[in-house]
């Protein structure tokens, strides 16, 4: 039993016999907690249904007196963020989602790989390349962003010099295609060690004995680990699409303007000093930027946790 | 475990040497991409900020050497109270903020996964409730604190309306007291994960000891203190190392909970590093707090990624 599924399982062993008052107590002190956890997002809520009236004149845990879904409205097509022409944020949402999704498929699919032959195919020093992939988990990523802003610099020059030669870029400086390079590459480590966990504990029988009736490298992958692989594929996308979606130091260092994701695009909103300071429409921002990570989330919770523990190694 | 490639795959008559020579490359082949990536863009980019650290690049990199002096000139700022440098101030924010975000994370993870660890009723319902906010970006979390921290419409607005007229809070707008809010912000937002990380060790601790515990009459109180804790001594240990990382990597919470760090009240490395380097054109004192960084973080996660790995060896 990992320990993911220690959390996710009900308790297995007797219980404590607690007396009436001290029942009361944990109960209690645990729904405090509840409500501090979930107070602010019911706040959250609140607050984007409420005209901006009753946002800066009244209370905050105060339900609207006339509910309003034009703060939605205007945080999706209508606000001015920062300096851009671009109105709303729908424009960087879907920023976010051209870049989150083939950055998810890359790493996954190679630390799938990776997994496969730190596990069922080593070779001399695989603990040695595994340990140097692990800890570019773990590095500042203020130590890799000058040399990447570098790199990325270069990359632009190059697609402006293909463009005045043949019309097209073919992605080069193009900053979701930049920012895809950058969540694949700092995103590796952390898929190749879900998969290596997963199956270091596979029967490393079947995979002999698929060699022994003649299976190569990839035939084996793809029909004997891959088919069992499901469980640890949904934690990988799941882990990867919440840390990429809520990237926010990669995607203001290296996309600008109207190529930004919505994190921040959510910052510039929020932080846009012209003007009169419409909360509600900035809260309305916040959810709908927190929206795809919370519904993956609701949906795939269990899985969210595995991933979680997995990510602090343990587990 | 299979040391090298399959040999019988290799004596199969159906197969070309060619491709027998693929098969027995292909593992290789097929981790040498991930592997060099990671080589470059983590070990070899490391190595080119420790080397600009070493240069007088600004606005440019630069390849003009001039030895420890951006060292120096860090060192000289760390001591800098009067005024503060911003590097001193960095230091003092990273300390009060790691300080207590740690500290709190543990105590709350803690507390909350030996309540909910009394088999009690309604623990599906209550455990997500402490995790989802993991699932949010700190931009989100950071731009919600900011809002219900904010005195004129946040938590002193409501607390006034409800009678308490003399209740003042207004830390967040308050240079002097606004990473104390990037440090609730950031309880809020990761408790619930060290919570789940203490849960799973609970879980995992043996009944028998516990029944055993029991027979000997010793109180709740005691069997958590005695037994209980010290036998997830291990959690206590992960949780502290993965926390200390995440609060020196933080940078996101800061930005959005102070509104981008006006005038530097709130500063931690991260954004220093990030100031210097990109706004302030000082690219070369920006790579020396980056390489500081770098080695605090390798010294915490190192030993703990190499004791791990050796665990699970075993």
């Amino acid at each position: 039993m990992s320990a993911a599924d220690l959390v996710v399982s009900g308790p297995s062993r007797e219980p404590t016999r607690h007396s009436l008052t001290t029942r009361i107590v944990i109960y209690g002190l645990l729904i405090v907690f509840a409500l501090v956890y979930i107070v602010p997002l019911v706040v959250m809520v609140n607050t984007s249904l409420k005209p901006l009236d009753e946002v800066t004149g009244g209370n905050m845990f105060a339900l609207p007196q006339h509910l309003t879904f034009q703060p939605w409205v205007r945080a999706w097509g209508e606000a001015r963020i920062g300096v851009s022409e671009t109105a709303g944020i729908a424009g960087y949402f879907a920023n976010s989602i051209r870049m989150v999704v083939p950055a998810v498929l890359i790493s996954t699919v190679l630390g799938a790989l990776n997994g496969y032959v730190l596990t069922k195919w080593r070779f001399p020093g695989h603990a040695l390349v595994f340990g140097l992939m692990l800890f570019a988990c773990f590095i500042p990523f203020q130590s890799v962003i000058i040399p990447m802003a570098v790199i990325l610099g270069m990359l632009g020059h190059i697609g402006n010099e293909l463009r005045d030669a043949t019309g097209w870029s073919l992605g080069f400086g193009n900053p979701t295609v930049n920012l895809v390079i950058v969540h694949v590459i700092y995103g590796l480590g952390f898929t190749t060690l879900f998969f290596r966990n997963y199956y270091e504990a596979f029967p490393t029988e079947l995979v002999r004995a698929a060699m022994m009736d003649g299976a190569g490298f990839f035939q084996i992958f793809r029909r004997i680990l891959l088919p069992n692989s499901t469980p640890i594929i949904i934690v990988t996308v799941i882990y990867q699409f919440t840390n990429i979606w809520n990237d926010f130091l990669f995607g203001s260092t290296f996309a600008a303007g109207d190529s930004s994701p919505m994190t921040v695009a959510l910052n510039n909103l929020v932080n846009t000093s012209t003007g009169v300071t419409e909360y509600n429409v900035n809260i309305a921002a916040a959810i709908i930027a927190a929206g795809p990570t919370l519904f993956v989330y609701i949906v795939g919770g269990r899985y969210f946790v595995r991933g979680l523990m997995a990510g602090a190694v343990k587990g | 475990m299979i040391a090298k490639a399959p040999t019988a795959a290799n004596d199969n008559p159906r197969h070309s040497s060619l491709r027998a020579v693929l098969q027995d490359w292909a593992p290789r082949l097929v981790l040498a991409p991930s592997f060099l990536l990671i080589v470059v863009f983590v070990y070899g980019f490391n190595l080119w900020t420790l080397f600009l650290s070493f240069t007088n690049a600004k606005a440019f990199t630069s390849t003009k050497l001039i030895g420890l002096a951006n060292y120096q000139k860090m060192w000289t700022w760390t001591f800098e109270t009067d005024p503060p440098s911003n590097w001193y101030t960095a230091l003092i924010n990273m300390g009060l903020f790691g300080g207590l975000y740690v500290g709190f994370c543990l105590a709350l993870g803690l507390g909350l996964a030996i309540l909910l660890d009394q088999k009690i009723r309604g623990e599906g319902v209550l455990r997500p409730i402490y995790l989802y906010p993991l699932a949010l970006s700190f931009i989100v979390t950071g731009t919600a604190w900011k809002l219900f921290l904010d005195p004129r419409i946040g938590l002193e607005k409501a607390v006034h309306d409800w009678g308490w007229t003399s209740f003042h809070f207004d830390w967040v707008v308050n240079p002097s007291m606004m990473i104390y809010c990037v440090a609730i912000a950031g309880v809020w937002q990761t408790s619930g994960f060290v919570m789940a990380m203490f849960l799973a060790g609970l879980r995992g601790v043996d009944s028998e000891i516990l029944k055993a515990a029991q027979i000997d009459g010793a109180s709740a109180f005691q069997t958590y203190r005695r037994i209980v804790i010290p036998i997830i001594r291990p959690v206590f240990f992960s949780a502290l190392i993965i926390l200390a990382h995440m609060a020196i990597k933080s940078y996101d919470l800061v930005i959005s909970v102070t509104g981008k760090n006006p005038g530097g009240a709130a500063e931690l490395p991260s954004t220093f590093m990030y100031s210097y380097t990109f706004t302030r054109n000082q690219m070369a004192v920006g790579s020396t707090s980056a390489v500081i960084m770098l080695a605090t973080i390798a010294a915490i996660m190192v030993p703990y990624l190499y004791s791990e790995l050796k665990e699970k060896a075993r």
